[in-house]
């Protein structure tokens, strides 16, 4: 089966986001009053698997040992089959 | 005696630091292309700075991941001197060797311009030739030098006296108006708890020659000699 997986990294609550603050900060240049600006960043992968099961495995494996940094942030995954 | 200088796609300091390293300090130092995988025969391991991989993912953390790097680690566990350099600091914070994480400047820009280090520790084959609490001019080149660690780690570091640069002003005053980055308690390089593997933000070996400004970062260099050929 063919998967494609959403994985979205993010820094962790609490974190300093400079990208996201100097965005608010341009919003508001433009007139708009946004509450906050997070930045994150989505990377989609799609792979061949037996079952959605081994591949979200997979797809966990891959942010736990490269994709996310386990100190700052946090990830989520969404799959689907294609 | 002679030490590598590990070279990755996007390295850019390495002639840098192979010039310090001979034709300055007198020591012996080859150039090593990631891709050789094997560091035996090496006394000691610098990762310099530049752009590995084009910073792609997150600055280092490519790098971090190549064979080599389990050769670094190898070297690094049996206590020989591992020195990562800006870029080469990321690296080792994203490979497990040293602690922290390093992201984004607070004002999130890339910042080349000297800066004050105050040496913190003496205690490492990196320092030994500076005085604890002596000012430094180091300068610094990079976008993500902000250094990060959560609370257990911060007092890990305190506490066992692995801080060994922070940003200070010329008098020696940790304050905010210094932090080029935004790094947790003006952090600028840490050690390892072997001591033995130093990451740094600011660039010695731009600061190794009297005709740059600065000779202070050359101590860094020939700390790691006297460790290396046993004269300290």
């Amino acid at each position: 089966m063919r998967y494609e997986a959403d994985v979205i990294i993010e820094l962790k609550s609490g974190m300093l986001d400079p990208e996201g603050t100097t965005i608010k900060r341009a919003l508001e240049h433009l007139g708009y009053t946004p509450e906050s600006v997070k930045t994150s960043k989505k990377y989609t992968i799609t792979l061949e698997s037996k079952n959605i099961h081994d591949a979200r495995e997979n797809v966990e494996q891959m942010c736990q040992k490269l994709i996310a940094n386990p100190i700052i942030h946090n990830y989520t995954i969404t799959l689907r089959e294609i | 005696m002679t030490i590598a200088i590990v070279q990755f796609g996007g390295s850019n300091c390495d002639q840098d630091v192979l010039h310090v390293l001979k034709d300055v300090v007198g020591l012996d130092a080859r150039l090593v292309w990631y891709k050789e995988e094997n560091l035996s025969g090496f006394e000691g391991v610098v990762i310099p700075g530049g752009f590995s991989y084009g910073d792609y993912l997150r600055a280092g953390a490519i790098a971090a991941r190549t064979p080599i790097m389990e050769s670094v680690k190898k070297l690094a566990a049996e206590g020989k001197p591992v020195l990562g350099i800006c870029n080469g600091f990321q690296v080792l914070t994203e490979s497990g060797l040293l602690a922290g994480a390093l992201t984004t400047n607070m004002y999130p820009k890339f910042r080349c311009q000297p800066t004050c280090l105050r040496v913190e520790s003496t205690e490492t084959p990196f320092t030994s030739r500076f005085r604890k609490g002596e000012v430094v001019s180091i300068p610094i080149a990079h976008m993500e030098g902000n250094f990060y660690a959560n609370e257990a780690t911060l007092s890990q570091l305190e506490n066992d006296d692995l801080v060994v640069f922070r940003y200070v002003d010329a008098e020696g005053h940790i304050t905010d108006e210094v932090n080029p980055n935004g790094s947790q308690e003006n952090i600028a390089g840490i050690v390892s708890t072997s001591r033995n593997v130093l990451g740094m933000m600011p660039h010695p070996e731009r600061a190794s020659e009297e005709i740059l400004g600065s000779k202070d970062g050359l101590k860094v260099f020939q700390s790691m000699a006297d460790c290396i050929t046993g004269s300290a």
